[in-house]
Parts: structure tokens; sequence; C-alpha cells
């Protein structure tokens, strides 16, 4: 039996000699000597016949050649592994992949949504409000009686003596504190009109709003809230100034100045040599248009602001030309 | 508003560099918008003395000058004609920009020149374009031209808000930099040498609408000469951008200017029976004011009459018919007080915009009134001589008394985020002429001056006060409110995350106008009852292109497909999912529902390595909108070539359904809409009531534990007339119920000559499964057959 076996292992190494570059004939010796019907398992099952006393010590001999095997078999597995591997040539991965056709946001709506959550974050929630929308709401309620100066600063569409396009998003402040009662956190994004057309001035554009009205909400409190969003929405490094301003819903008002993006404040043709960028209006809403939504003055107090959102765009993106946005050229679309 | 800084001196003295006054008003709410200099075009030109003048050896006409400017000298070559040693003269530099262009080194036939000595043209002084300009001698040489001169000047631009009308003066502005150098204004003199008759002796004011005109003041100088104004005067109107005149228009214009108190001089003699009447305009009235155009004049319109009819339209703008000419003897001055609402309607329904109704819409100082009447006459008496009448009318029925206002400290603090003392707030307010009186420790009480009519709460106190303060100085803090989560409108996010998911799929989003071209409805063969022609109509477009609002995003979305065709951007995807605007009858506002729109053009994926590059067609925009349902999780909709727009080809488009409802359609373009529209190919459009298909979305889903054996598929490939549809089966055999049956779909469909004309071969897969056990191929075979024998039945199909 020892002789048989010594045999089967010397017959398996001559065998397996050359055969590493050969996966096919590799396989079949396998199967010859380590197969379930292999030369060793004929072995095995003469274990039944050998006598009593030596059947343990041919068992172990057996086991010791099985693992002899194993072994002679993986590493000639292995040799021709490597052999094969040597001979593949690798792909070339310059070929250009397989793109998925992908589309993209338009660049106004990709920003109005970050303005919108950085606000969220806050608690703010998102309204939307009618675009057609009564001259009540685009104006009056918001202390622009008509024959004020103050409608001069926005030229109106007119569908009819009572109905406009909304001129700001400002009126959605109405429409929602007629309907709430404070606490009050609402951001407002959307369409708005005026009739104005030229190189910086599209007769659509984007505002978002914003408004916060409750107990005890202090200018300080504007301050914090609006530094937070520019810090965010800019970078914590930018620099931050509220000017005092006229708004004739809010009072006191300030327009919020950014160090400019482009000089980092060192001033330039964007910014005007200021160092300085508007970028949004803001103040404490004014107790009389708290008159109209039935708020008592003493005992709540709040804040509002609004910008625009194509100026953002444009300093986010370096877009210097506004008509852009609604050209809709997929040469631009695709940038962004 | 140009603001002259030299002019700004004489009423505030500052000793802050230019620099920090500009960035110190604007930080009180008074933007500057720009610093800049008066005469920027004299940078690098000065003075220089001539010391020798030489023949151009090689051009009969130029000389060659050598010039001293003080320190250095230049060689400069001049081809003006009065050249001479000794002459004091303007030399512009290399660098200074006049109007005929920047300033060179230049070789002129061979001889170098370092400058160029001006004429007054050149340095747009005047227009004397003789030869050079020679200075006097006295002028020092070797300094700036402008301030040789004495005309260098520094012009802020300021940006006045609505509210403050009171800055829309020199002394205006001067009242907020005494503020920020915390000093007082130095108010222009008012000494006015009365030598004439009394003026009652000589005229009468009669104010019939005193609403309209609560306050109107004259003076009467008699035996005045026009003619032009003298330097001074001339140059600080024009320094405002105001057109010098004559010196008795200019004075107006310059006490307007410097106290912000517009002004009006008539020619007395020209007023019929030598009096004024300020009443209403009459129906139907027409007046022709000083710009020689006649007008009508809106009802109640406040009109300055003689004692026959209108002379001036009451702050708004003078008549023609009494206006000062230079045979002019006697003037009339008028300073009043005018409504400032019935100034702004009255210019509105004018369409006349000028610069004393801008004032006097803004409000003006009524207590200020008589001390410009006095400077006016005093300076018109100073530059026109005469002899100024004495004493003056005052029409002044009801005097304006300022409010008394209460300024709580503790509030404002409160209010503001601050804790600024009572005497904190008092010492701001005070700087800005306001009475403030201690009424007890946490309360003020303050009167505004006459000038500052914005000033009528105590929240425009708070806000006087916090941009006195300064912004700056108010601690940033974070809302103390009840925390409560933002909701999120399911609609919005709908509205997100479907455009998300149109983007994932190849779609560019874009945004169009609301309003677009009534022409472009037409385009889209709407019948011409169909309600999308009847938009919303704007009363002032800017254009025909931008007339009516939107009743369809098709038009907006073929003109953008244009657009990216005609700029060789030829395969694309693109949509809008926004607002169209649709009447409402006896509704004052429009319905605005949001829909779903877009285009598929060109190849379905570029042609590249990797592919043929097809044509889009009507599966793949079938196929965005069986996604957009799949979104919404909306099953059982169907597809049906009824009720189609007209803008689709009839052949080849659908309509989409849920249940029974119409939620959209999709298809190729109609070839008359593709011509109407310029598209150099046709294009597949798809447009869906986004709102209707958000109503009907699915709910959460319930999971359906995933199965443990295994499907088995069988095929059945039914050679059918063309006009079935490959629905029909598929519903047949759904109604049919099998439980074993767990899905069915069309793999392939194709038409061939074997079978023939008008057929076409409709391959189906149809799977089984248990979810019990795994089925064998005999229970399949089974079941399948007999399902196959009932569809044939049905439909008198064979099996191909």
């Amino acid at each position: 039996m020892k002789e048989a076996v010594q045999s089967l292992l010397e017959r398996a190494s001559r065998a397996l000699s050359g055969l590493e570059e050969d996966p096919k004939a590799l396989d079949q010796a396998r199967i010859r000597f380590l197969g379930r019907k292999g030369e060793l398992a004929q072995l095995f099952k003469e274990l039944g016949k050998v006598p009593d006393d030596v059947r343990r010590e041919v068992g172990r001999v057996l086991n010791e050649a099985k693992a002899q095997l194993e072994e002679l078999f993986s590493e000639a597995l292995e040799k021709g592994r490597e052999h094969a591997e040597g001979k593949r040539e690798a792909i070339d991965v310059t070929v250009p992949g397989r793109v998925p056709l992908l589309g993209r946001l338009h660049p106004i709506t990709q920003v109005a949504l970050e303005i919108t959550r950085i606000f969220n974050w806050l608690g703010f929630e998102t309204v939307e409000g009618p675009e057609i929308e009564l001259d009540y709401y685009n104006f009056e309620a918001l202390n622009i009686p008509k024959d004020h100066p103050a409608r001069e600063m926005q030229d109106t569409f007119y569908i009819s003596e009572d109905v406009v396009l909304r001129t700001h998003t400002s009126p959605i402040q109405v429409r929602v504190m007629e309907k709430r009662k404070p606490p009050i956190r609402i951001i407002a994004p959307g369409r708005t009109y005026r009739c104005d057309s030229d190189v910086t001035h599209t007769p659509m554009f984007h505002q978002v709003e914003g408004l916060m009205v409750g107990k005890n909400v202090s200018f300080g409190d504007l301050k914090g809230v609006l530094a937070t969003f520019v810090h965010e929405m800019f970078g914590p490094e930018v620099g931050l100034r509220f000017r005092p301003s006229f708004f004739p819903f809010t009072e006191p008002s300030a327009e919020v100045d950014i160090q400019c993006v482009i000089c980092r404040g060192q001033g330039c043709r964007v910014c005007k040599q200021t160092g300085w960028l508007e970028i949004l209006g803001s103040g404490m809403v004014d107790p009389e248009v708290y008159k109209y939504v039935d708020y008592d003055p003493e005992e709540v107090s709040g804040f509002a602001f609004g910008m625009g959102i194509e100026r953002i765009a444009m300093l986010k993106y370096g877009i210097d030309d506004l008509r852009l946005f609604y050209e809709n050229d997929l040469r631009f679309l695709g940038q962004f | 508003m140009l603001i002259s800084l030299k002019w700004l001196s004489d009423y505030v003295s500052c000793s802050l560099p230019v620099e920090r006054i500009a960035e110190g008003l604007t930080m009180a709410g008074l933007e500057i918008e720009a610093v800049s200099r008066l005469h920027p075009q004299l940078k690098n030109v000065i003075t220089a003395r001539i010391e020798s003048v030489e023949k151009h050896p090689r051009a009969d006409r130029l000389s060659i000058c050598i010039v001293s400017g003080g320190s250095a000298s230049y060689r400069v070559v001049c081809g003006a004609p009065n050249v001479a040693a000794g002459a004091i003269v303007a030399l512009a530099l290399p660098g200074a920009e006049l109007s005929g262009g920047l300033v060179k080194e230049a070789v002129l036939r061979g001889v170098p020149s370092q400058g160029m000595l001006c004429s007054e043209r050149e340095l747009g002084l005047g227009d004397d374009h003789s030869g050079i300009w020679l200075l006097g001698p006295q002028t020092p040489v070797g300094v700036g031209l402008d301030e040789a001169l004495n005309i260098r000047d520094t012009l802020l631009e300021v940006a006045i808000t609505p509210n403050r009308g009171d800055c829309l003066s020199v002394v205006g502005i001067a009242r907020e930099v005494a503020a920020l150098c915390k000093t007082s204004v130095k108010y222009p003199g008012t000494s006015v040498k009365e030598s004439g008759p009394p003026i009652e002796t000589l005229t009468s004011i009669t104010v019939d609408d005193p609403a309209g005109c609560p306050r109107y003041s004259a003076r009467l100088i008699q035996g005045v000469r026009i003619g032009p104004s003298p330097g001074w005067l001339k140059a600080r109107v024009e320094s405002a951008g105001v057109r010098s005149i004559n010196n008795i228009v200019d004075v107006t214009n310059y006490v307007m200017l410097e106290l912000g108190q517009p002004l009006h001089a008539f020619d007395f003699d020209r007023l019929r029976e030598h009096r004024i009447v300020v009443r209403k305009s009459d129906a139907g009235e027409r007046f022709t004011t000083l710009d020689g155009t006649e007008r009508n004049l809106p009802d109640g319109t406040v009109l300055i009459c003689d004692g026959v009819g209108p002379v001036a339209v009451g702050g708004i703008m003078g008549g023609l018919n009494s206006e000062i000419t230079p045979d002019t003897a006697n003037v009339l001055i008028e300073s009043a007080y005018f409504d400032p609402i019935s100034i702004r309607r009255s210019s509105r329904r004018l369409g006349l915009k000028t610069e004393s109704a801008y004032r006097f819409e803004r409000g003006i100082d009524h207590g200020g009134v008589i001390r410009a009447l006095d400077r006016a006459a005093m300076l018109m008496n100073e530059v026109g001589g005469g002899s100024v009448a004495s004493g003056l009318i005052d029409v002044y029925p009801e005097r304006i008394v300022p409010p008394v206002l209460p300024l709580r400290v503790d509030r404002t603090n409160r209010f503001l985020g601050t804790d600024l003392s009572a005497s904190a707030m008092r010492e701001v307010l005070e700087g800005i002429e306001m009475k403030v009186e201690q009424a007890g420790g946490n309360l003020l009480q303050v009167t505004p001056p006459t000038f500052r009519g914005d000033i009528t709460r105590e929240v425009d106190l708070t806000e006087e006060v916090a941009r006195l303060a300064g912004y700056d100085g108010i601690p940033v803090t974070s809302p103390r409110i009840a925390v409560e989560t933002a909701v999120f409108d399911p609609h919005q996010r709908a509205r997100h995350e479907l455009k998300g998911l149109l983007a994932g799929a190849g779609f560019f989003e874009v945004i169009n106008y609301s309003f677009i071209a009534q022409e472009a409805l037409r385009k889209l063969r709407y019948a011409q009852d169909d309600p999308r022609l009847d938009p919303v109509r704007l009363k002032n477009p800017l254009s025909d292109e931008q007339a009516v609002m939107r009743t369809s995003l098709i038009p907006g979305l073929l003109q953008i497909a244009r657009h990216n065709l005609d700029h060789r951007n030829e395969d694309f995807r693109i949509f809008e999912l926004s607002k169209v605007f649709l009447k409402r009858s006896g509704e004052l506002l429009a319905d605005e529902p949001h829909h779903l729109a877009g285009v598929l053009a060109g190849k379905r994926t570029p042609q590249s390595l990797y592919g043929s590059g097809e044509d889009v067609d009507f599966a793949d925009a079938k196929g965005i909108v069986e996604a957009v349902l799949r979104f919404f999780l909306i099953e059982g909709a169907r597809f049906r070539a009824d009720a189609l727009p007209p803008w689709l080809d009839p052949y080849g488009s659908a309509s989409l359904y849920v249940g029974d409802k119409h939620m959209g359609e999709l298809g190729g373009i109609h070839p008359e809409v593709q011509e109407s529209f310029d598209l150099k190919r046709p294009v597949f459009l798809f447009r869906l009531d986004f709102d209707g298909l958000f109503a009907l979305r699915g709910g959460v889903p319930v999971y359906k534990s995933l199965p443990k054996f295994p499907p088995v598929a069988r095929d059945m490939a039914l050679a059918a007339e063309e006009r079935l549809a490959v629905e029909e089966p598929l519903d047949f055999i759904h109604a049919l119920n099998e439980p074993l049956l767990e899905g069915v779909e069309v793999f392939d469909i194709f038409r061939s000559e074997q079978l023939g004309a008008g057929k076409k071969s409709i391959g189906y897969r149809l799977t089984y499964r248990a979810s019990d056990r795994s089925l064998t191929d005999e229970e399949v075979n089974e079941i399948h057959g007999k399902l196959v024998e009932k569809v044939m039945a049905k439909f008198g199909v064979s099996l191909r």
C-alpha cells in the first residue's frame, strides 16, 4: 500500500511538470489524481481491505499523501496563474467611458435651493404665493400706497387697476401673516417681474423672501440670522456689513453688503471699486404692515429680508451676462 | 445727486478726509455711490511757462517750445499760432485724458514731444479753439490747472432713498455730515436789502386750494438786469448737473440745490392784473408749460394763476406765458409748500418729472419756505441788481406743527438688541436738530425739525437712533423663538425630486419667461374658442413678444429648441416644470397650475464609439412619461390616440389618462407647428398636468415578501393584424386572472414578408410562479397552453 502511495505521488509530480501553462490539462490531471473517482480516492477505497493493525498507519500515510498532492496542485495552479497573468494585456483605461445621459437643473434652481436649504436648517419653512398678485398685497399692505414715491422704486407690470405681476416676493409675507399667528419663520422663493429690460435687468427674475416674527425678535437677531446665512452661502471668511437703507415695509431697514468675492474687498470692476457687493435688503417689519394683518406691534416684532437669486448666482459662478439665464443655451446650462 | 465738496464745506467744517466722510455717510444711510473729481480731464494737466519757441525744422506750421513746469522742463511740439515765450499756458502731460483722447509722448516730424499745449476747448473749459489758452500772468506755474484756476473740486454721488427728501440739497447733506463730525451746520445768509415800496402795494396772493398748497410766499424785485450768471454761480449749478440759463433762473436753481426748496421766478409784468391766485384746475383745462408743450391738465392739479388764467403748474413747471426773458425787469419770486401726494399724482398724470416735483413729492421743509425766499431775493439782488420790495407775502393759513413723539428707551433697546442709555439716544437725536426732552428715566419726548416730515412715529426715531449710533455697533444675536421644525410642503418636495429624476434621465431644466407673444399661442393651432387663446394680458408689456401670460409651456420650450438647433446643439432633452396662468371667470387672480413639459430632439445617445446614435422617437417620449408615472407611484395609466392637442402629429401621438382623467399628452410635433416655430428638424414633446398627477399620486408602498421559488417563463408569438393593439391581448390575459401567472410583457414586435402585408408578430413573455413550490414544466405547459388557446380564440390570431 505504501508503495502504491509513493508511486502515485511520483507519477503525479511527473505529470504535473510542464502543465503550468496549460490550465485545462492541469485540471484534467487534478481530476485524475484527486477527483472523486481519481487514483487517490481508489486507494482510500482499499483502506477497508487493509488489516486492522496497520489500517491506522496506512490511513495516516494516505492522508499525508492527500495533503502533499493538494499542495502540489495548488502550487502548479498558482504558477499557472502567474504565468497567465504575465501574458495578459492590460486594457487601455484612457478609452472614454460609457457615460449615461445626464441633465442638469437650471443654475437659478440650484442657487434657489441652496439658499432655501440654509434657511430650512434654521427652521424657516418654504412657502409660495401667486405671481399674478393683487395690488393690495404687492403694495398697499406693504405700506406702499398709490401716489407714494416708493412705487417708483419698482416698475410694475399691470394686469388691471388692482392686479399686477408681483414686483417682489414680499406679498407672501402679508399672505402668510394674514393666515397665521406668530411665531412665524418663512422663506419664499419665486419669480418676480418688473418692466425693465437692459443689460442688467430682465423683465422676469427671481427673489427669495424671508420673514421671522415673534416675541422680542430684535435687530440683533436679524443681524445674527443673516450673518449665518452669508457665511453658509459665501464662506465663513467673508466679511459683511449692514448699511441703513429704506424700504416702505421695514424700519429700520438695512442693505447687507458682503466683501467683494472677486477682489476680496480690494476694489475691482464688479464692486465698482468699493470692495463691497450689495446682496440683500432687510429690516425690522414696519408697524404699519402689522396693522394690515391685525398683529399688535407692542406684542410682537420681527424682521424680513429679500434677495435676488440671479445676482447671487452670478457672483457664485462668475456669470457676467444676466440674459444668459433666460437664453437656455445648452452650452450654458451644461456648465453648472 | 451730485454734491460738490467745496460747496458742502461752505456749511460744515469737517476735518475728516473725503473717503471717511463718504464711508460715514454710507453707513448712516446716505449711500455714496462714487467719489469723483470735478473736471477729471484735468488730471495730468499743469500750468507751465513757455521759455523759448523755435521753428520746427521740417514743418512750417509747427513750433518747438521749451516749457517749464516749475521744477521740470519739457519739449513740446505745438501747432498753435499764438505760442510766445513768456506766456503761461496749460500743458497736458502724457496720461491726461482730454476729450480729444489720451495724451501720449509722440514724435512729430522727427521731433519728440513730451505733451501738448491746450486750447480752452481741448480742456473742456470753454469754446475757444483759436489757439492755445493763454493764462493770466499771475497764474502760478507748475501746479495742477484746476488748482491754479481754483476749480478743483470733488463730487460725491449720493443715492438718496425716497424717505429722505430733506437730503436733496447741499445743506441737507451738510446736516448729515455735521452729525457725523459732531458739529453744527452754518446756514447760509439771508439778509435782504429791502429798498422798494411795500410788496402789498404792488401785488396780492390768494390761495383757493389750501389743501394742495398749504403755504405760498412771495417777494418782488424791481429793475433787475437779466444776464449771464457770474462764474461762481454758473460753476455751482453746473457742478450739480444743472444747465446755466441766466442770472435770475440760476439763482432759483441755486437755492433749490442749496436748501432743497424749489422756487419759481415769474416775469411780474407778464402777470395779468399783477396778482397770483392758487387754485385747482378745472376739467378740460389746457396750458402751455415753459418747455413749449401744450398739456391737458388733469383734474385737481394745483395751478398758479394770475388775474386771468394759469401761469404755472404748481410745484411742477412754470408757464411759457410768464417765464423770465432777457427783457424781464420785475421779478416775482415764489417759494411755496405743495402737498406731496397732490404733486405726485399730477406729475405722474402729466408725465412730467422735474427737479421741483421730485422734491415736493418727497416732502420739503415747510418751515424753511421763507429762508429760501429771502436767500433767493438776496442773491438775485446781488447778481441782478434792482430793488427788493419791502416785506413779503406769506399765505400760511394752517401752520404745520411737527409732532411730539415719545421714545421709550427700554423698548428701543429691546427692539434693536442694544443697551444704549437715554443720554446716548438724546445725543444722537440732538445731533440731527431734534428737540429732545427727558420725561422720566425711560422716556424721551422728541420733536423733529420741520424738514424731517418723515419722522411721525416712535419707530422712526428708533431708526434714527440705530443708524446714527451705527448698525455696526448692534450686537449679533440668535433669535430666541419657540423651536418648531420647518414643515416641508409635499408639492414642493415632489417638484424638486421630479426635477432631479428628469436631470438624471438626461434632461436639462430650462426657465422661460412667464409671458409670451399671443402669436406664439396661435402658432400652436388651437381652435378659435380654445380658452388657451384667451390668456391674461399685460396692460403695459415691454413688447409684443412678452405681452400675455403663458397658458402653455410649449411655445417657450419650442423657442429654446429652435435656439439650440440653430446653435448646433442638436441632440438634447429639455424640460420645464413651472406655472401656467389660466383666467378664472369672476376672479381677479388667475389659476396658476404647475405643468411639466419637455422636448426631445436628435439622437437618443450621441454618436460615439459605443453607439450608432439613433434618433429619438415616440417611445422615448412615452418612456419618460412612464418614468414620471412610476415616480408618482401611479398605476393603471392609459395611453390613447384621442383628444390630441393641435400641436401634436395626429398619427404619432397619444393622450395620457389616469382613470378617466386626461393628464397630458405626448408625441411628435405637428409639421405645421414645426414650421411655424422654425425648427430645422422634428422634435418630440410631452406635456403633463403636474398638479393633477400629484393629486393622484400613490401612497406609501406596502412591502411584499420576496418570492422563494423560481419563476418559469413561456413565450407566445402571435401573428396578428396590424390594427391589433399590443395592449388588447395584454388586458385580456390580465382579465383571465390566472393565479399562477405573475406577469406578462411584450418582448418583440416585427414585420416580415413571410407574415405578409398588414400583419405583425407580437411576442409576449409570460412568467409563472407559485408562492409555495417550484412549478414543474408539465404544470406550466398545461396552464400556458390553455391560456394561449383562449387568446387565439378571442382575437382570431394564429401562433407564429
